[in-house]
């Protein structure tokens, strides 16, 4: 352990395992700690589910739930969008060849008290409940004016070029509240409505990026991988091990200290010396600041999710002003299934999440709580949300931020490549895919 | 430095029906796990094999009577040295060569917790196999034949010693296992739960798989 390093990464999150991978494929070398056992930091998929049960200090499972190796439970909910930037590194990389992938079944959203289904085809969108004949003409006309938007193209913008905000954009085509609350809060995914006096562009991109992930496999854009998000990190540092990053687990950190413009990690009264440390916020408790809470709720239910066709894996989501209490952040229920290897048989796990706003997070979640119907067991947790201090430029400490309540991985891969221009002075390219084969000689 | 051509571990040309297994490789550092596979696949050796970088991914074919077995085979990628072996590594391992270099007694301790590890981890229907490397060897053996053997016998494993320098039942050990998977529709853990899913690097369309062992959990 007395050698020098490139680059220190402590922690095994996605964040981190990602920045490993792509660092050590170009050559640099690299050491990965986790204090914990096991990978994947705080995103990481709990296995057994006594794990699950230790965690929330609620004893151990009953045996309804069968057999605890067969559960792998997310701590932090998130699907992949099919088209999205995980999606490009995992390509990019061929860590894919690890994982394998199901489509999620489908989208729904909370409109007047009843749960719909985005409509993910044409044929859909005729009969869907959403919204009356004459706004499904409006509705239809601004999806196609997005589809053809190009921020180079001025013949596209029809007046609305890219930095007007998204209110005018929808102004001009006369769309309604159902209109916007779909486009804004299920298609784009904001969680707010501060988008709507952003630049329009964010929003279009984010429908383009929508409806080329649906058109890949079809009921909805979003993907995710048998045996829980935790084989995510495994992957990636897989892939970064078998380029020569060393990886060590259940190594507690006792000391970091920057020494002649390098860092030192002191683990288990072992010091080793890197030119830069990579890390989650976890690490570097005075160098992060507290920028919000997410509170979440792992529920087991028997069944799948009431008015979701019995879909073994959907999201829901609930528009910040369609449940009562109206609330600033939209509420999202991802769920999945024993289908994916994540729970024991005919069992399903559905993950409530929402930004806090009040000193009672848990009853926040309510709203949402009500349409899962039964609930055989209910785990919550409020995480604080952490952001670096600085940019590590010049301390040289490059720290992640916490996975936010977003239910896709797009804000945690800006985080990614941000930080690995930080790091290497330029920007991330997608290249041609990293070709493991090669590498080892043939 | 010896090389030859690769071929075909055995000469049967391929007929039937072909079924695809993951196996894993396990054991201590530097008892000859990354030289078994280059042997195996490559019919190559190298006297000083640096720790594995790179060769992480690779996949051979075997022939039996009427089946085609395509073994696709991960090594460690040096993350067994200081016990970060991922989850993911045993997931869906439908075989395991456990590996041991005869000419040192701890790395035959290591094995067996290894073997150990395989139990709790692994599949219940795994097919494991002991290979005491380096036979080459044999005058600095410190591991004694009929003591692996035993134990092998005891846990239902096969056992073989290999040598990957002489190729020594390199391939015999890995037909052997080849036998010994089971090749009905139900073969190995991987068809226990049918779905199918989608292959993300290809443009789109869902891409069921199944049928005779495939990997569709």
């Amino acid at each position: 352990m007395d050698e020098e390093y490139d680059v220190l990464i402590l922690g095994t999150g996605l964040t981190e395992c990602i920045l490993s991978g792509l660092f050590s494929v170009e050559g640099k070398k690299v050491l990965h700690m986790d204090r914990n056992k096991y990978y994947g930091g705080a995103a990481t998929s709990l296995c057994p589910l006594e794990n699950l049960y230790e965690k929330f200090g609620k004893g151990s499972p009953p045996e309804s739930m069968g057999r605890g190796r067969d559960w792998n439970v997310d701590l932090i909910p998130k699907f992949l969008m099919a088209s999205g930037k995980l999606v490009q590194l995992l390509i990019h990389t061929n860590v894919t060849r690890y994982l394998q992938f199901k489509s999620v079944e489908g989208s729904y959203v909370l409109r007047e008290g009843k749960i719909n289904k985005l409509p993910s085809t044409a044929k859909e969108a005729l009969g869907t409940s959403l919204f009356g004949l004459l706004e499904m003409r409006r509705f239809k006309n601004l999806l196609q004016y997005m589809a053809k938007y190009s921020a180079e193209d001025p013949t596209t913008h029809e007046g609305c070029p890219p930095t007007v905000p998204m209110t005018a954009v929808y102004d001009k085509f006369g769309v309604g509240s159902s209109s916007r609350d779909i486009i804004g809060h299920a298609i784009s995914l904001h969680t707010t409505e501060d988008y709507l006096r952003l630049p329009c562009l964010e929003t279009i991109k984010r429908v383009q990026l929508y409806y080329e992930s649906i058109s890949r496999y079809g009921s909805s854009p979003y993907l995710y991988p048998l045996y829980g998000l935790g084989e995510l990190p495994q992957g990636f540092a897989r892939l970064s091990a078998i380029y020569g990053g060393t990886y060590m687990l259940d190594k507690p950190i006792e000391k970091i200290e920057q020494v002649d413009g390098k860092i030192a990690v002191t683990s288990q009264g072992e010091t080793v010396i890197g030119k830069m440390i990579v890390g989650d916020p976890s690490y570097f408790p005075d160098r992060v600041k507290k920028v919000g809470q997410v509170v979440r709720a792992i529920c087991i239910l028997s069944h799948p999710l009431p008015n979701t066709s019995d879909s073994l894996s959907c999201q829901i989501i609930f528009p910040q002003n369609q449940v009562k209490p109206p609330r600033r952040h939209d509420i999202f229920v991802c769920c999945v299934s024993y289908a994916h290897n994540v729970a024991g048989n005919g069992k399903f796990l559905a993950i409530v999440s929402t930004q806090v706003e009040t000193s009672n997070p848990e009853a926040e979640l309510q709203p949402a709580l009500n349409y899962l119907g039964v609930i055989d067991e209910k785990f919550v947790e409020v995480s604080d949300l952490y952001e670096p201090k600085d940019d590590g430029k010049e301390s040289k400490v490059f720290i992640s931020k916490s996975y936010d309540a977003s239910t896709h991985f797009e804000s945690t891969c800006n985080d990614i490549l941000d930080i690995y221009e930080r790091v290497n002075g330029k920007e991330f390219k997608f290249g041609d895919p990293v070709n493991v084969e090669t590498v080892c000689g043939e | 430095m010896a090389s030859r051509a690769p071929q075909r571990p055995n000469n049967a040309s391929p007929q039937g029906k072909i079924c695809q297994f993951k196996l894993v490789l396990l054991g201590e550092s530097a008892v000859g796990k990354s030289s078994l596979v280059l042997r195996f696949v490559k019919g190559q050796f190298h006297e000083y094999q640096e720790s594995t970088i790179g060769a992480a991914f690779l996949t051979q074919t075997v022939c039996l009577q009427d089946t085609t077995v395509k073994f696709e085979i991960w090594d460690t990628a040096g993350q067994e040295r200081y016990h970060s072996l991922a989850p993911m590594y045993y997931r869906g391992a439908q075989a395991a060569i456990v590996v041991y270099d005869i000419t040192n007694q701890d790395t035959f301790a290591r094995a067996k917790t290894w073997v150990k590890e395989l139990q709790r981890q692994a599949s219940p229907n795994i097919v494991i196999a002991l290979a005491g490397n380096k036979s080459d060897l044999s005058n600095k053996r410190m591991v004694d034949h009929d003591e692996a053997a035993a134990y092998s016998d005891e846990n239902g494993l096969l056992f073989m010693e290999t040598s990957a320098k002489t190729a020594m039942h390199v391939n015999d050990i890995f037909l052997a296992i080849a036998e010994k998977l089971p090749k009905n529709d139900a073969g190995g853990t991987a068809a226990n739960r049918p779905t199918s899913g989608v292959d993300i690097t290809q443009g789109g369309g869902s891409n069921p798989q199944g049928g005779c062992c495939g990997r569709s959990q």
